[in-house]
């Protein structure tokens, strides 16, 4: 297959209908309203199902009736749109049905505005609905990534039952990049567990309703069980420059794509600076990165938000080294040298030092923070 | 119905009703005399009569008859509150040949649930919906409706139901007509055996109009809680009979040209 | 004479009356005795025999607890058959 000049947004949809999704139920949002477009035509064609639903809280349900009729299927949106969502995520992880979401974010809160943002991140990795459990969350960062783990969704969607969500934040969706899509993957078989008429079986029942105490403890044991097996398998992460690296920086998406630049800079220098960055935000590799953080003397992390992942990141490396935060928020993308500057700030400095620098940045501007341990 | 049995060298007795075979032989949660096992009986009896069981999916939703799965012996799955329409529109859209139809109390169809029905019918969704009116919110302890009568005294409407301040019934069964997406919406009552009857026949006219594919079908049936509007079940069918005919009227209010025609055997 | 007889699962009824007002010759009536739920259910008292197996109680049961029986007069030919058999 040969690589071609793809959109993010219309990458990811191709790349569904590639690895076989059966049916797509979806609501325009910007900015990631191509991909619903491109599955209005794409699913059409194929004499799959496609259909604009009333709204996202509409499309999230259809996805779980369709999941429970046992179609590879899935929905996109972006961050207020999830935010309509997260009652039928809810239900689709109680009642362990396969969905695969995309979530193109945008700045927030409320309806914030269409620029990329990285915000959603607490939203779909900790829960993504009331109720004890994590969907399996994918951060690409780039266009062909978005298309590699699109795929792999559906499959990881299916192995567990569970939900699995694709996050890119409105810069991704939008850029175009050179890819190479995947072959198309034929539809596949119903499973037996799906709604699909009792015919010469027992019946099928899917329900989120434990009603007994004891009853909703087993059930709730259970998909923890299989949340823990998720955690040991489904680990993702890239590096760069870890072997021997000092000072870590830490991002995904589109913040790692610019800390990226910055950290071949800084190697430039001579500074002995490496990029750590989570491709599964749920399960989150704390051992790879604590394992790193351990050889390093601080770390710094990047996002294009108020500092979600960092809480991860804290938790992961515990309070034995000092951890720094450069944020963006409001779809403000910062450039390398702005990371650079945020790398070079720690470089000379004693631990007691780093530990107790300034929470306000150099000029007092918004969005620099500076966390103490 | 042929089970025949001699009972004498000149009688024999012939079985005329039993249990339908797609409602499971279980004990149902529903209070005594609860209209709501009136309906699931009937839409058994229909599955029965036109052989549908192994090929229909239920959607059932949240209210009194959110263990609905536990009654009907087909597949079935749990929606969240108001969202059957859009969960039995996923579900048909993958399975356009499989029988899927929702179970929806008032809160469920008419409240929460108003966008998901209003536009599951307006794209023409081949889906059936049974729609229990009974002028309350009865799982939650006796609220107040859209379908709440004007002047109904309920926990949340304690000096009756304020048309002021609340706004007037809704009418579900003429609102969903209007739709050109609707092949069939109609409203029965439930209030004694006559009623009964022709609430089947309507039951059974909604399964046929989905399987001719005419369109989105609805029967809505006025229906009886005796538990929360503090009546014995008796009083509570003469309350549907004195006080929500007036207000809902039945009648046939949109019915396609297909169904119309007179015919034999339902065509399948 | 005889035209139909019924039979009510007294554990699957709730007692709610809706059969025995919907009975024409009103031979179904409530127990004394109460069932495992609590209830007193239906029950026939037909001395008289007068049940025509309308189903008219099984059109109302929100339980589905009746099964109703109708008698036939056997054909004239089955009758010889039966006769002889």
């Amino acid at each position: 297959m040969s690589s071609q000049l793809l959109k993010g947004n219309v990458a990811l949809a191709e790349a569904a209908v590639r690895a076989g999704c059966e049916a797509y139920f979806g609501y325009p949002i910007t900015p990631q309203t191509e991909l619903l477009e491109h599955m209005s035509r794409r699913m059409i064609e194929l004499d799959r199902v496609f259909l604009q639903a009333e709204s996202e809280v509409a499309a999230v349900n259809m996805v779980y009736g369709a999941a429970c009729a046992g179609a590879r299927v899935m929905t996109s949106s972006s961050s207020p749109g999830i935010s309509l969502m997260q009652e039928g995520f809810s239900y689709i992880a109680g009642s362990e049905v396969p969905a695969v979401v995309i979530d193109v974010m945008r700045g927030g809160p409320g309806l914030g505005n269409i620029q990329p943002s990285q915000a959603d991140y607490n939203q779909v990795t900790k829960t993504a609905g009331h109720g004890d459990f994590h969907p399996i969350v994918l951060a690409p960062s780039t266009v062909q990534e978005a298309i590699d783990l699109t795929v792999l969704a559906f499959d990881l969607a299916e192995k567990y039952r569970t939900l699995v969500f694709v996050v890119v934040d409105g810069a991704i969706g939008q850029m175009m990049e050179p890819a190479t899509l995947p072959p198309m993957q034929p539809l596949r078989p119903r499973p037996e567990w799906a709604l699909t008429g009792a015919t010469a079986r027992e019946r099928n029942i899917i329900t989120s309703i434990h009603l007994g105490a004891e009853k909703l403890e087993n059930f709730n044991r259970k998909l923890q069980d299989k949340l823990a097996v998720i955690e040991r398998e489904e680990v993702r992460y890239d590096t760069l420059f870890t072997d021997d690296a000092d000072l870590l920086v830490v991002a995904f998406g589109t913040a790692a794509r610019v800390a990226r630049t910055a950290v071949h800079n800084l190697r430039r220098e001579g500074l002995p600076v490496g990029l750590f960055r989570p491709v599964s935000l749920w399960p989150f590799p704390e051992e790879a990165l604590a394992e790193l953080a351990d050889r390093s003397w601080a770390l710094l992390v990047v996002e294009l938000n108020a500092g979600q992942m960092l809480h991860d990141v804290r938790a992961a490396v515990g309070r034995n080294i000092p951890i720094h935060f450069h944020g963006r928020m409001g779809g403000v993308i910062p450039m390398p040298d702005e990371i650079e500057k945020a790398v070079r700030n720690l470089v000379g400095k004693s631990t007691t030092e780093l530990y107790t620098m300034s929470k306000e940045g150099e000029n007092g501007q918004h969005g620099y923070r500076f966390s103490n341990n | 119905m042929g089970n025949m049995a001699t009972v004498s060298a000149t009688t024999e007795e012939v079985l005329m009703y039993a249990r339908p075979e797609s409602l499971e032989n279980v004990y149902t949660h529903y209070c005594p005399g609860c209209t709501h096992g009136t309906a699931h009986r009937l839409v058994a009896e229909v599955l029965d009569e036109l052989s549908l069981r192994e090929q229909s999916i239920l959607v059932a939703s949240v209210g009194c008859s959110v263990f609905a799965y536990d009654y009907f012996a087909v597949d079935a799955c749990e929606a969240a509150h108001g969202r059957a329409p859009a969960m039995a529109t996923g579900i048909k859209r993958v399975h356009p040949d499989r029988v899927v139809f929702t179970y929806q109390g008032d809160g469920d169809l008419a409240s929460i649930g108003m966008a998901e029905i209003m536009h599951a019918a307006a794209r023409g969704e081949q889906i059936t919906v049974l729609f229990l009116n009974n002028a309350i919110y009865g799982m939650t302890g006796g609220q107040m409706a859209p379908t709440t009568l004007a002047g109904q005294v309920t926990t949340s409407s304690p000096f009756g139901r304020d048309i002021q301040q609340t706004g007037h019934p809704l009418h579900m069964a003429e609102l969903l007509a209007m739709l050109p997406g609707t092949a069939y919406s109609v409203r029965r009552s439930l209030h004694d055996a006559r009623h009964v009857i022709q609430a089947k026949k309507a039951i059974t006219t909604a399964f046929q109009a989905q399987l001719q594919g005419l369109g989105f079908s609805i029967v809505e049936l006025l229906s009886s809680c005796p538990t929360n509007w503090h009546m014995t079940a008796c009083e509570a069918l003469d309350w549907v009979r004195d006080e929500m005919v007036a207000v809902y009227p039945l009648g046939d209010f949109k019915v396609s040209d297909e169904l119309q025609k007179p015919r034999g055997k339902p065509a399948r | 004479m005889a035209r139909g007889r019924i039979e009510i699962d007294t554990e699957r009824c709730k007692g709610c009356e809706l059969c025995q007002i919907a009975c024409p010759p009103h031979v179904i009536v409530m127990a004394d005795a109460l069932n495992k739920k609590g209830y007193r259910p239906a029950m026939l008292v037909d001395p008289d025999i007068d049940c025509t197996g309308c189903a008219l109680c099984a059109v109302v049961c929100p339980d589905a607890c009746i099964t109703v029986y109708r008698f036939r007069p056997v054909r004239k030919e089955a009758q010889h058959v039966l006769a002889t058999a």
